[in-house]
């Protein structure tokens, strides 16, 4: 359950972060949430993780639909991942996903120190 | 031990974090790019993207609507000519800013500085600043800035494209930005003029002087007329045949002209040039009158051939103001419509192929280059040392001289440091100052000839064949621009820079240009061709393309009750007019004895061909491969030691050497002991064709596109090829359909100046530049097939038109 929230969290703050910070204010919102939520290391990384994958996950998939994968075939091509576009949202949502998890963790690290 | 962990895992964070921010070698910063809210997915236009807009920006002086057809074709109704100009210049912005930027970079030589440290990217940009481009641009603005209309209308433009970048969030920049990773700089009109000098560098560039220079050492001056005449027989030219010319204005050779230019070898290195223009830089453009169609009044047709690229060189639409109502191409960068028609004229461009660009040889007194030897003293250079920055390396000083002729494009430092190479000073008509602006500011406004004639002489360079119709009935053509003086012979090769005597002595007076007015014939054909015959009184020479002419004339004489749709088809023939004359003379020396079955298969599809080069041509491709093998045969020994290039004769001056002179001495291979004739070289050259055409054969591209394999390539070439695209059309440089395999017909026009103006249009691209659009490519498959979009002149009245599917509306606060 914990995790289910710091997840939703961390993808409404990331959002959030979007429309005001560059595209690091995800680690920014991982790394608070796990900062105020207690979990333990693994879970934070997850949930950093996931929150961040969800959401660019589901932002890239849906304009993706929206513009009829006009553009992710041509940028999937030159990446190069064969022109699928599944592909690229996927490499789009853990490439941030991997930024939130070491972001949460490092939130979850520092929350840590101050329970000594 | 946590907090060991936690600077671990912060580190690690930060790390990530900076290396997902940073570009690696050709990778974009991989987090910036993909991140959805900020990177590429935000050019992923929705299919139902909404342009409706209410803007407010308080240089505005009224208000400006600005009305969007089904095709994003705007169409700008402004209270004044200088709102007009700033929403051109906003829209421009809007849907092109990242190839208006990367343009004027490219011509100011500033690729270094985006593309990064790439050895032949640094001398390119290195060639371009030494043969003045940035200098050019600037007695540009000079001239732009003190003339209180254009500046007013510059300023407005640059404030409209500034308008859109101040207003630009990181996460609107176009793709191009993001996969390199840089932003827009602010816009000037030094920019403006930098697109203009562009223009003039692909137009006007094209010259021969370096390669003839060196080809000197090899072939006498004298046989120059052999391979590369002034006339050709079979020339059509601009001006018909018959046109009386004024008595000339003359140009003195110098006395010493036999011994130390025509006749003089040296063993100095010679440079070359890097940048050079496509060849086939050409175009089309015709005028029919009234008496030759079928409505009665007469058609402006127009095809400019440049490089086909993403996006598109062109953007259409239409500008009206209470001074002008005006709707064509134009050039996104700079202010007006440059190919159009108005509510009186029409008038397209072709380009004039003149050689407007020479070098002059300079003796330095030292390395320092400070000065250097002119009219039996030393004189001061102007040294300008230009800073060129590099991406990621130092940057890079260069040091450029400036003398009496121009810039001194080549020494000792640049391109190679090789020791005895020769200083060469360059002389281009476009460094001097001009004002090409103000010249499609009035033709936007010309409503007659004579304001059409007025309005053109501001164009020097590139210097164009403006073709001409009005409503009441006029046709005309001028080939305009600012041409030097010359004597017979003069600027073909680099010239001595020792003093004022090989010098251009003036330029030709403008009234004296190559044009006519009305003539008996009903039609007039301008496609790169020579202006005028022999008795024009001028040695005028250029990058002439002959074939195309000679094929549209031949069609426009026997046409009668011409309507819009013939000349459609007309833009599209691909009829291949050199073919039908050296058909007969191939045919004629082939030895069909000597051939196998494989190679009388395609000789008899060779003699059954129609001689159209369409896309699915084999005929065509038998007749491109058989050709060129011939060519290789012919100069090849003769030419091909002469290094780094020598200038192969073109195909129309073959053609017309063979068939005055079935002997000519360059058919002998000299590499060989025997005397080759007309008959060992042509079937020779057929057996080797035909092995290459069996190897097409097998590998699926005997078709004519196939072998040819037509691109429209994005501006960034093959990095880019994703955003790229095959056009499956036939055609060739040579033929009316102009498509090569890069290069072709950038805009096809067809006006009909009826009461109600019939006009038709269509380019290969879209009105947008973002990959990520619908409107990236949308009109190339309707190019491909030959179709066109019928034109909207809209009227004020008409805001409520089903056409009209969305609105930006401008004001002030």
């Amino acid at each position: 359950m914990k995790l289910f929230i710091s997840v939703i969290l961390i993808a409404l703050l990331a959002f959030v972060s979007g429309l005001f910070l560059p595209w690091w204010g995800i680690a920014i919102a991982a790394f608070l949430v796990c900062l105020l939520i207690p979990m333990r290391v693994g879970k934070a990384f997850l949930s950093g993780f996931l929150g961040v994958f969800v959401l660019w996950a589901l932002l890239a998939f849906w304009m993706d639909m929206k513009n009829q994968h006009l553009l992710s075939k041509k940028i999937a091509e030159l990446f190069p991942l064969g022109g699928s576009s599944i592909l690229l949202i996927l490499v789009t949502a853990f490439i941030g996903a991997l930024v939130g998890g070491f972001a949460g963790m490092t939130g979850s690290f520092l929350r840590g120190r101050r329970q000594f | 031990m946590r907090i060991v962990a936690f600077i671990v895992s912060l580190v690690i964070t930060v790390v990530l974090i900076y290396a997902l921010n940073k570009k690696w070698g050709s990778i974009p910063p991989l987090g910036k790019f993909l991140s959805p809210q900020h990177g590429f997915w935000q050019n992923a236009e929705p299919e139902n993207a909404d342009f409706n807009a209410n803007l407010k920006f308080s240089n505005l002086k009224g208000k400006v609507n600005v009305y969007f057809d089904e095709r994003l074709v705007p169409h700008v109704f402004a209270d004044n000519d200088e709102d007009l100009y700033f929403v051109q210049g906003y829209i421009h912005a809007k849907f092109r800013l990242w190839q208006m930027e990367f343009q004027t970079m490219y011509a100011a030589g500033r690729l270094s500085e985006v593309l990064g440290n790439n050895p032949l990217l640094i001398k390119v940009d290195r060639e371009t600043r030494r043969s003045g481009m940035v200098y050019a641009a600037q007695n540009e603005l000079e001239m732009i800035e003190k003339n209180p209309l254009s500046k007013k209308f510059a300023d407005a433009y640059t404030a409209g494209v500034n308008a859109y970048i101040e207003t630009l969030s990181k996460a609107d920049l176009p793709v191009e930005y993001k996969l390199l990773d840089y932003k827009p700089e602010k816009w000037n009109n030094l920019k403006i003029a930098l697109l203009v000098k562009q223009m003039s560098r692909t137009l006007s560039g094209n010259v021969d002087d370096l390669e003839l220079t060196i080809e000197k050492k090899f072939i006498p001056f004298s046989e120059f007329n052999i391979l590369y005449p002034q006339v050709p027989d079979s020339l059509e030219p601009i001006v018909p045949k018959g046109t009386p010319f004024d008595p000339p204005v003359l140009a003195i050779k110098p006395a010493n002209a036999d011994s130390v230019y025509f006749g003089k070898v040296d063993s100095m290195m010679i440079a070359t040039e890097i940048i050079k223009p496509d060849k086939n830089n050409g175009s089309n453009n015709w005028v029919v009158a009234g008496s030759k169609t079928k409505s009665g009044a007469p058609i402006v047709c127009n095809d400019p051939h440049l490089d086909l690229t993403f996006p598109s060189i062109w953007y259409e639409m239409q500008l009206n103001s209470p001074t002008c109502n005006v709707y064509g191409a134009s050039l996104p960068g700079a202010p007006c419509i440059v190919i159009g028609f108005n509510d009186s004229i029409a008038w397209g461009v072709t380009n004039a192929q003149r050689d407007v660009k020479d070098f002059y040889e300079i003796k330095f007194k030292d390395d320092s280059k400070k000065q250097y030897w002119f009219n039996g003293q030393w004189a001061d250079a102007k040294i300008h040392i230009d800073t060129i920055k590099v991406r990621g390396a130092a940057d890079i000083f260069d040091t450029v001289a400036y003398t009496v002729f121009g810039p001194v494009m080549y020494d000792k430092s640049f391109p190679d440091s090789i020791n005895e190479a020769k200083a060469i000073a360059c002389r281009w008509t476009a460094h001097d100052p001009s004002n090409e602006g103000l010249a499609l500011y009035y033709l936007n406004r010309a409503a007659n000839y004579n304001e059409y004639v007025e309005a053109i002489k501001h164009f020097e360079c590139p210097a164009q064949n403006f073709v001409f119709g009005a409503k009441n009935g006029d046709i005309a053509i001028w080939q305009q621009g600012k041409f030097p003086l010359r004597w017979y012979g003069q600027g073909l090769m680099i010239m001595p820079g020792e003093d004022t005597s090989y010098q251009w002595q003036g330029f030709i007076p403008q009234e004296q240009n190559p044009h006519a007015f009305n003539p008996a014939q009903g039609y007039l054909v301008s496609a790169n061709q020579r202006p005028a015959d022999s008795t024009y009184p001028y040695f005028i020479p250029g990058n002439y393309i002959n074939a195309r002419a000679i094929a549209i004339n031949k069609f426009l004489r026997g046409m009668q009750n011409i309507t819009p749709q013939d000349m459609m088809k007309l833009q599209n023939n691909t009829f291949n007019v050199t073919a039908e004359d050296a058909r007969p003379l191939l045919l004629k020396y082939v030895n069909e004895q000597a051939l196998n079955a494989e190679e009388k298969k395609y000789l008899e599809k060779f003699k059954n061909w129609n001689l159209m080069a369409d896309a699915n041509s084999v005929g065509q491709t038998i007749y491109y491969t058989w050709w060129n093998l011939l060519a290789e045969n012919i100069w090849n020994d003769e030419l091909s030691k002469i290094k780094p290039a020598a200038v192969l004769p073109n195909q129309q001056t073959m053609l017309e050497a063979l068939l005055r002179d079935s002997a000519l001495k360059y058919i002998d291979n000299i590499n060989t002991p025997e005397k080759e004739t007309l008959y060992d070289i042509i079937t020779s050259s057929f057996k080797k064709a035909s092995e290459k055409l069996l190897n097409y054969e097998k590998l699926g591209k005997l078709e004519w596109t196939k072998y040819k394999q037509p691109r429209i390539y994005h501006l960034l070439r093959t990095s880019l090829m994703p955003f790229s695209r095959a056009i499956p059309v036939g055609g060739n440089g040579d033929i009316i359909n102009a498509t090569t395999t890069t290069h072709g017909p950038s805009w096809r026009m067809i006006v009909q100046l009826t009461q109600n103006t019939e006009a038709y249009a269509v380019y290969p691209g879209g009105q947008s530049g973002n990959p990520g659009s619908r409107f990236y490519d949308n009109f190339v498959d309707d190019w491909v097939n030959g179709k066109y979009y019928s034109l909207w002149m809209m009227k004020r009245s008409e805001t409520g038109d089903a056409r009209v599917k969305w609105t930006m509306n401008f004001g002030n606060e």
